[in-house]
């Protein structure tokens, strides 16, 4: 959908105005990490653990300082005991003592080139003691398992995350009597399911440059999704206070997460501290895929019962994390998938219980959708298997179920703005859904449909704006545009707010020492909190400029109203002020230069004691609730087994979209990496080693594989929302394995327990149902 | 370690002198020495063609190409396309349409692109796909893509 001709957009808001950046992007000009070098700059090489689990018993660096053009080495001796964490602190900047990975960085060389790096890192000797390795959850709750972290009882953590033995964290949610429930179903389904580890591969691989200058202080750039998360985790690690580190950003070649905590920004940071040069360090391929992160697998037992009408009564969840060799993000994305377990459903009794669990593997962490596409993937298809029972059709069996606007989310938040029953509607509508295409010969077809819904929040965000002497404006956020377009998106609202053209507004690229706090470029949460605060700002800046313009025109402020362009007129006259006068007037004469300031933190509450019980939740304040619907048409090869999504339908419910062809692209590109995740996606361990950490080897869609995606903006405007507007960031992804499942289903009967739905299993669901028949 | 030696590229139409290590790609050259960097390095294994570039008329992979063997060949990197018209339509076409997200597969998807309009002026939809089908974009899903080169191809032709 296309709001551009919409007569209710304004001056900036609802149009789809192009990225601010796209010039430098399609000229190739656009800087990126690996396109930055500095004045008498090193280059980094990092030497990976070759054990998954082991002691280090010493290191001998002396060959690597000899070989040429090497100017450092660090090891872990060289790092101070900080930890670092976004929920428990359990990470060193480098290995220090244990390795608890294969691949984990365990020391790196600064050299003048980097290929002088990469050979100098093979000579650095250390010595190993290989301890049992634990590779997956089960084996880590063993009793007599391996321990990774023995100290984990006196790691900082920021919530009751319940630790102990391998056991990260465990969280318990529930609401209503659950086990009272059954008794009144008329149906109830039950299954396991589990999901794969699917790694992110943002086109640009991970990346930092750090510089120390004189007094010590430190400048590092880095490919981050925050600059303050950036800031926050090196300082941690290496005991720095965060005055002395400042923390930028260039372009950002995507992230869907996995820039969003530390990859390799602290140990560049003890490599540029340790030469005095400035250094470089830029992952290769293989690197990123095996030492940042990666999306969890999860191993889930679900539960649901309905009435014989198939209203649904109750629903339980229990799920088990892998969590890697480092907490990261993991108990977050942990306590947001029970939080959305139930899916945007009424279920007055429901249950979710998980555990997290340390293994001697890669951490898992923050991947676009947090944990709802693997219970999605569990949850719609259990509808539909009810729906299948009842003889009920999977759009009325979901209508009959429908979380309405005031509801409660389980647990408690509110859910204010709801446009779920508008994006059902709507994929109804679009895909036709009820007429079915034959397949081609040789083929099985049908449709799969699946809902989503999804928080935009948390945490805490600022901005500040200021009118220039001319009249035009800076926006200041810290927000880190990752690609997404937040850089536009934020001064399409300051643009709204004051009645300017966008053209008017410059965004300034985010900076610790400049910007105001952002917690970062994730959660969906930058349109939604970020916009809300460069809403606040701007508004100040128009209320200081009120101020002035009533002096100036000496009419009382009610008596004045801002105009297109930028002008303050007198109501009902032609006598006006453009901003250049009024700026004019601050910066020289009177009241000073004008600045608007506004932050704010994320601060309703996410779980209420009077409704439901809640045991190590991550996250106590959480969001505002977005809306998804899905609908996909599959073909299904009978002889090679091989699903393709030949077409499909997304809609949206974003608030209100502030540049609709962004949002639309959010669906799209979050649709496909859903059908690479359902599909074919998955890391594949061979014992502790990462088997396919290539692009090679890990099949990623591809133009040739991506159907067309029709996308459709729906908006239910949000009351807290930047002119109604809420996220749109992950939500086109959550339903889209779980859409293509049903779409299996239909089309070859059952349910599909296992994510990816390769070839290889759905060949042989054809082939047994043939051997049953 | 392979020493250095001097190369002789035809870049961008002007022949330039490079010293590099004997075993550098075209990749490491135009990146490191030439200072022309909208090729990027994804994968360094000839997948993902963020760092697409012609070489006579014909895309390939910087990362697979050594600079040894470019002598004589003329290059073209996206820094050489000024004064195309057709390629000013891409770039035109990818701005409006919402193709240019992070931007990091941009440079070499034009690249594919503009021979794509050099071979077949009116590419169907299928085409377009199929041409594109080594050039990686994770964060699209191809849509506005394939819309951008359709209605750019339609403006050349016009």
């Amino acid at each position: 959908m296309n709001a551009e001709f919409d007569p209710s957009v304004g001056t900036a808001v609802g149009r789809s105005t192009p990225k601010l950046e796209n010039r430098e992007k399609v000229t190739g000009r656009a800087e990126y990490i690996d396109d930055l070098y500095r004045p008498n700059m090193l280059h980094a090489a990092i030497l990976g653990s070759p054990f998954a689990h082991a002691r280090i018993l010493s290191y001998d660096v002396s060959e690597a300082l000899a070989a040429p053009g090497v100017v450092g080495v660090i090891t872990g001796d060289d790092v101070p005991a900080g930890r670092m964490g976004a929920f428990i602190k359990d990470e060193h900047a480098l290995a220090k003592g244990k390795v608890l990975y294969l691949g984990e960085p365990v020391a790196a060389v600064a050299a003048e080139t980097l290929e002088q790096a990469r050979a100098a890192v093979n000579l650095i000797r250390v010595e190993y003691q290989e301890l049992p390795a634990v590779l997956s959850p089960e084996a880590g709750l063993a009793p007599d398992a391996p321990i990774l972290h023995e100290a984990l009882a006196d790691y900082i953590k920021v919530f009751d995350a319940g630790s102990t033995g391998n056991l990260c964290s465990r969280t318990e949610l529930t609401e209503g009597d659950v086990d009272a429930a059954w008794a009144r179903c008329a149906v109830i389904v039950e299954g396991e399911f589990t999901t794969q580890a699917q790694a992110h591969v943002a086109m640009e691989p991970c990346g930092a440059l750090a510089e120390m200058d004189a007094q010590g202080r430190v400048t590092l750039w880095s490919a981050n999704q925050s600059v303050f998360r950036v800031q926050a985790n090196v300082c941690e690690s290496l005991q720095l206070p965060m005055s002395r580190l400042r923390s930028l950003t260039p372009r950002v070649g995507g992230g869907f997460g996995n820039k969003m905590e530390a990859h390799i920004q602290p140990l560049t940071v003890a490599l540029a501290m340790k030469t005095g040069r400035p250094v470089k360090c830029v992952l290769t391929r293989e690197e990123d895929f095996e030492i940042v992160r990666a999306r969890h697998p999860f191993r889930i037992r679900m539960k649901t019962g309905a009435d014989a009408e198939g209203r649904l009564i109750a629903r339980e969840c229990e799920v088990l994390l892998d969590c890697g060799a480092f907490a990261d993000d993991s108990p977050g994305v942990m306590g947001y998938a029970l939080l959305m377990s139930g899916g945007p459903y009424r279920i007055p009794n429901q249950r979710a219980t998980g555990k997290l669990v340390y293994t001697n593997k890669l951490r898992f962490g923050a991947y676009r959708g947090f944990g709802n596409p693997q219970v999605s993937f569990a949850s719609e298809q259990q509808i539909d298997e009810i729906a299948h029972k009842l003889s009920l059709d999977p759009v009325e069996m979901r209508r009959r179920n429908l979380l309405q606007a005031g509801d409660g989310w389980f647990v408690g938040p509110k859910v204010a703005s709801n446009g779920l029953s508008a994006c059902l509607d709507a994929v109804e509508k679009a895909s036709a859904w009820g007429r079915g295409h034959e397949g081609k010969p040789g083929t099985r077809r049908a449709k799969g449909i699946a809902l989503s819904a999804h928080i935009s929040g948390l945490l805490g965000t600022g901005a500040i704006v200021r009118m220039l002497e001319d009249g035009t404006i800076s926006l200041n956020t810290g927000a880190t545009d990752i690609g997404q377009g937040s850089d536009t998106a934020l001064a399409q609202i300051c643009a709204e707010t004051l009645k300017v053209p966008v053209e008017m507004v410059s965004v300034a690229s985010p900076d610790t020492d400049g910007s105001p706090y952002n917690w970062g470029t994730t959660a969906s949460r930058v349109t939604y909190t970020t916009g809300r605060a460069v809403a606040g700002a701007a508004g100040e800046v128009l209320r200081q400029a009120m101020g002035h313009a009533a002096e100036m025109l000496d009419v009382p402020i009610e008596d004045l109203e801002l105009r297109e362009g930028g002008r303050i007129a007198i109501r009902g006259s032609n006598t006006d002020l453009p901003f250049a006068a009024i700026s004019g007037r601050a910066h020289w004469a009177k009241g000073g230069p004008i600045v608007g300031s506004h932050t704010l933190v994320f601060d309703e509450p996410t779980h209420d004691p009077k409704r439901a019980i809640a045991l190590g939740l991550p996250f106590p304040r959480i969001g505002v609730f977005s809306f998804a619907a899905t609908v996909v048409d599959v073909e299904i090869d009978e002889v090679t087994g091989q699903a393709r999504v030949t077409e499909a339908w997304s809609a949206v419910d974003v608030g209100r979209a502030i540049n609709p062809r962004l949002v639309d692209v959010q669906i799209e590109g979050g649709f496909i990496q859903g059908m690479g995740f359902a599909l074919y996606e998955e890391m594949v361990w061979d014992g502790p080693k990462l088997a396919n950490p290539s692009l090679l080897d890990y099949k990623v869609p591809t133009s040739a594989d991506s159907p067309h995606v029709h996308s459709i903006i729906v908006e239910d405007p949000e009351p807290s929302g930047p002119f109604g507007a809420k996220g749109a960031g992950e939500i086109g992804l959550n339903p889209v394995p779980a859409a293509i499942a049903n779409a299996v289903g239909a089309a070859l009967g059952g349910v599909s327990h296992d994510l990816p739905l390769t070839a290889e299993r759905l060949l042989s669901r054809i082939i047994e149902a043939e051997h049953a028949a | 370690m392979p020493g250095k030696q001097v190369f002789t590229l035809d870049l961008n139409g002007r022949e330039t002198e490079v010293f590099a290590p004997a075993d550098a790609t075209l990749l490491d050259v135009l990146r490191d020495n030439c200072a022309l960097r909208a090729a990027k390095r994804g994968c360094n294994q000839g997948v993902c063609g963020a760092c697409t570039v012609m070489i006579d008329d014909v895309p390939v992979r910087a990362c697979l190409t050594m600079a040894g063997a470019c002598g004589g060949r003329a290059i073209r990197t996206l820094e050489g396309y000024g004064d195309d018209p057709v390629m000013g339509r891409l770039q035109e076409a990818m701005n409006a349409s919402g193709g240019v997200q992070c931007g990091f597969c941009t440079s070499g998807l034009l690249i594919t692109a503009r021979n794509l309009l050099a071979e077949t002026p009116r590419p169907a939809q299928a085409e377009i796909r199929s041409a594109l089908s080594g050039n990686l974009c994770r964060c699209t899903g191809y849509v506005r893509i394939v819309e951008a080169i359709a209605s750019a191809a339609e403006e050349v032709a016009r």
